[in-house]
């Protein structure tokens, strides 16, 4: 609770010192803010008393993940720096607009109450449709803006009536006696189908298959700085919120549903990689990429007893390659039309450092050695072996290897070049990206040597 | 001390050549190299004397993996082929060879600390992670300091590297299987998990499948002749003299001792791939024009034979086995040397456009005759050991295996004399070929005595290997 409370008063202060004509610091106090609310959420004591109503606690599980969301925020609001320098009269509304995001996820992942959840989930979804739309000039942002609001507020829609069926069923939104009630004999058939219809809109929303179709177009329509919102923040989130109910409510489900998990997450990985195969714009590529780790993600939700620290841990590595990876992105696409693989040619030679980067983030989504995303893989192929699904994980292996050549084509790309061509290529002058993507792939690395750093967490 | 620090020295190295710049990388370099033979050699006395050097230190707690490392008999004779090679082939390069010289020793260093972490590691997991790890810098080496243009180098690398990446995940897929039954990558953990048949014949095949990419064995060498080719020299040295050892080794200590339980059936059937692959690999070698292809072909020929032996699982094929890695890293590395050298002054691979150099290059050419011998197994030469009990081996699991096997012996005189005949004899078709410099006369000699020496006096490498505990 704390940390809602300080993130809401952190987002209305930072709407009022565009009033106050404070626009140099807004980034610095947003910071700020954010390194406040961490702490907060490390505070064990409410300092309001909300525990009478029971609508937020923060768990072990979800005050970690709280964590990471803020993390995250931290990279992508610190980018927004130099992101939004061309629009500075609108920074304020953008870099709120980023903390009402986190205000939704971090809702979403610690609910107690299902009101609460999909007001998080609906801040959550409002605000990045608003962000995919908000470069108003371009008419793609438009079009990114406008299918992902209609093809979510379907998917909410989806999440809601699961929730009134689920409210028809046991008289209850609070999820621990909605827990209790679903581990008794003789539920009501309206049940299971409400929490279906939960996991429907959730799946959506981490776009997997067969929910994922808005997901390459708005990507690569909405803002670079969206984006990356969209992968790590909001993918992170919707996953771990998705978890949160699995375990409250798996148990009601027929059997047939863990095979059904099964088949989307091998439909899940395989189309996000093959269709990522023939990609030539570096947004719809790692839109894909991000399909195929959502079935990667989904993994845990077949051992959902087990599986809370994995979840952190392979969202974690995924989310700060996935900065990395973007920060990257937007420093050498500045200023082009399209964000295409070939703009990257010759990167190698033109900034070796952010090419280092771009290789390590990739490698680690592709899950080499020491970097965090092969631990991730590891953990969840681990715990999937034990529970025997010993094809599946075969599945997820031979999809590890296909992945290899789409992320290798953009390093070797970025090692490409003719002659002079290099010196064409226009790399940002800002020194917030180079930051912010050290930054984040050195956290993924050391993650990646000390896994016991985030898996002892939870 | 600690055997581990080794791998210290190379990582701290690897970190030193990249700060120390394009002018100083080379020299600071092969001096690490030589600090760690020097590091390697200050251990085998304690070695000799059946010391096994055990380590451990914790890592992740919660899932029971360390942080540890074993060197015993085996360990310890491929951390020799490694750091001894090592400061060899980082001498036959020349200070002006590469563009940003500083990332490509760097490379070499980083590459260095992960085979050497490959052949102590005992712990399953960390083996794995060094093992991927040596795949990440001879993968950049090839690509950015390769020969040819860079769109095939890449197209040649990139097979390289998700063909043997395949391979090792199905690898970790076993190590993974067998981790969830015994709760612990710990190798003696691991060999004590009671396995029913299938599951050992199917983890015995999933080991298979990444060895016998990296070896490589006949059907899954369709990578290596490419990228021997395309590879820089010293790409070519470290992947043929060093990291297909990786494999070998990982017979012996991985695939073997943790799947007693497979299959005859299963296991003749490896050996006879093996054997394929050696007779494969002869005919085609037979036709290749290219020097480089052809080594790349007869190394696949020797190894398949290495191979062979191991996978009979017995005390001689063992050791014949150790012994002729040993060997064959020392050959295969001056072999692709002596191709180097003539690329060098005749700008070519290609064996038509050579001819006569004897003629000119004495002593470059007495080298050559030596090494080809070597490659060969004629008695006097180390190999000759190698090979000779491996066949042994052979022949004592089926005679036929032997007859198959050993025409390796012969294809191989025939391939190689004719490579010989025809780069060296005959007339002069291009122009004047220096002979060896000093640098190259000392180098060359060393491999030769390396060779020679222990062939005739193979006591320092046996007393090492026969306390191998796997034995």
């Amino acid at each position: 609770m704390n940390t809602l409370i300080v993130l809401s008063g952190l987002a209305v202060v930072i709407l009022l010192l565009e009033i106050f004509n404070f626009r140099k610091g807004i980034i610095p106090l947003t910071v700020l803010g954010l390194g406040g609310a961490i702490a907060a959420t490390l505070c064990p004591q409410s300092f309001i008393k909300t525990e009478l109503y029971n609508m937020v606690h923060l768990s072990n599980t979800a005050q970690w993940f709280t964590i990471l969301f803020i993390v995250l925020t931290i990279g992508i609001v610190v980018m927004g720096h130099d992101f939004y320098k061309d629009r500075a009269t609108k920074l304020s509304d953008f870099i709120s607009l980023k903390i009402f995001v986190l205000i939704g996820a971090v809702c979403m992942i610690a609910f107690e109450h299902f009101v609460m959840f999909f007001i998080g989930l609906e801040i959550l979804s409002i605000t990045l449709y608003v962000l995919a739309a908000s470069n108003t000039e371009k008419i793609k942002s438009n079009e990114a803006g406008m299918k992902y609001f209609l093809m979510g507020s379907f998917a909410s829609g989806f999440v809601l009536f699961g929730i009134a069926l689920i409210y028809g069923a046991t008289a209850s939104f609070y999820i621990e006696t909605i827990a209790e009630f679903s581990s008794m004999p003789n539920t009501p058939l309206w049940l299971p189908i409400g929490f279906a219809m939960i996991v429907i809109g959730m799946l959506f929303k981490i776009a997997a298959f067969p929910f994922h179709f808005w997901a390459p177009d708005v990507y690569q329509g909405a803002p670079l700085l969206t984006t990356t919102t969209m992968s790590t923040l909001a993918k992170v989130a919707a996953i771990a919120s998705l978890f949160k109910m699995s375990v409250a409510l798996q148990g009601t489900m027929p059997e047939i549903y863990t095979q059904l998990i099964c088949v989307l997450i091998v439909c899940t990985m395989f189309v996000g990689n093959i269709v990522a195969l023939k990609q030539t714009n570096i947004k719809r590529l790692l839109a894909y990429s991000g399909i195929s780790h959502a079935g990667f993600m989904m993994f845990t939700l077949l051992s959902i007893e087990t599986s809370a620290n994995e979840l952190l841990y392979y969202t974690t590595a995924y989310a700060t390659a996935g900065i990395a990876a973007f920060a990257v992105v937007i420093y050498a696409t500045v200023n082009k039309k399209e964000e295409l693989i070939l703009h990257f040619r010759g990167l190698g030679k033109r900034s070796p450092l952010m090419a280092v980067v771009l290789s390590l983030a990739l490698l680690s989504m592709a899950g080499i050695p020491i970097l965090s995303g092969f631990f991730a893989k590891f953990f969840l192929f681990k715990t999937a072996l034990s529970n025997g699904y010993v094809t599946l994980v075969i599945l997820g292996v031979v999809n590890s290897i296909i992945s290899i050549y789409y992320y290798f084509k953009v390093i070797l790309t970025m090692y490409t070049f003719k002659n002079d061509e290099h010196k064409n290529i226009e790399v940002s002058s800002s020194l917030v990206y180079p930051v912010i993507a050290v930054i984040f792939i050195l956290i993924n690395i050391v993650i990646g040597l000390y896994p016991s750093l985030i898996l002892d967490l939870i | 001390m600690n055997i581990s620090l080794l791998l210290l020295i190379y990582l701290v190295g690897a970190i030193a050549t990249f700060a120390a710049g394009k002018n100083l990388a080379r020299t600071l370099a092969i001096v690490i190299s030589f600090i760690g033979a020097a590091f390697w050699l200050a251990f085998y006395g304690q070695v000799q004397s059946g010391v096994v050097l055990t380590e451990t230190y914790t890592w992740i707690d919660s899932l029971n993996i360390k942080l540890s490392f074993l060197v015993d008999g085996l360990s310890y004779s491929m951390l020799g082929l490694c750091t001894l090679l090592l400061p060899i082939i980082l001498l036959t390069t020349n200070q002006q060879q590469f563009k940003n010289a500083h990332i490509i020793y760097s490379l070499v260093m980083l590459m260095a600390f992960a085979m050497c972490g490959t052949f102590m590691a005992i712990d399953g997991f960390l083996y794995y992670i060094f093992w991927e790890l040596a795949l990440i810098p001879i993968f950049f080496i090839g690509l950015l300091w390769g020969n040819d243009e860079f769109k095939i180098r890449k197209k040649t690398m990139i097979t390289f590297f998700i063909y043997t990446f395949a391979g090792s995940l199905f690898m970790l897929i076993a190590f993974v299987y067998l981790y969830v039954k015994v709760g612990s990558f710990d190798w003696n953990t691991l060999k004590s998990a009671a396995l029913s048949v299938r599951e050992a014949n199917w983890i015995y095949l999933a080991f298979f499948l990444a060895y016998a990419i990296k070896i490589p064995v006949f059907p899954f060498h369709t990578w290596q002749a490419n990228t021997y080719e395309k590879s820089p020299a010293i790409g070519t040295m470290l992947l043929s003299g060093i990291m297909l050892k990786m494999g070998l080794y990982s017979i012996l200590r991985w695939q073997l001792p943790l799947t007693q339980g497979v299959e005859s059936s299963i296991v003749n059937t490896v050996v006879v791939l093996c054997i394929i692959g050696i007779i494969y690999a002869s005919l085609i070698a037979l036709r290749q024009n290219h020097i480089k292809r052809l080594l790349a072909y007869s190394s696949m020929a020797h190894v398949g034979l290495i191979a062979a032996g191991a996978y009979t699982n017995s005390i001689d094929g063992t050791q014949g086995a150790i012994i002729q890695m040993l060997a064959h890293g020392f050959v295969v590395v001056g072999l692709f040397y002596i191709a180097e050298i003539i690329h060098s002054r005749y700008q070519t691979y290609l064996i038509s456009e050579m001819g006569g150099i004897r003629q000119q290059a004495v002593k470059f050419s007495s080298f050559f005759l030596i090494l080809t011998f070597a490659s060969i197994g004629l008695p006097g030469t180390f190999s000759f050991i190698g090979e000779f009990t491996l066949l042994y081996s052979l022949s004592k699991v089926n005679i036929w295996y032997a007859v198959f096997g050993g025409t390796t012996i012969i294809l191989g005189a025939y391939y190689m004399l004719k490579m010989f005949q025809h780069s060296m004899l005959g007339n002069v078709n291009k122009n004047t070929f220096a002979d060896v410099n000093t640098k190259e006369f000392v180098l060359l000699t060393v491999l030769v005595v390396v060779i020679i020496g222990l062939g005739i006096y193979p006591d320092p490498v046996y007393k090492i290997i026969s306390l191998t505990p796997i034995l």
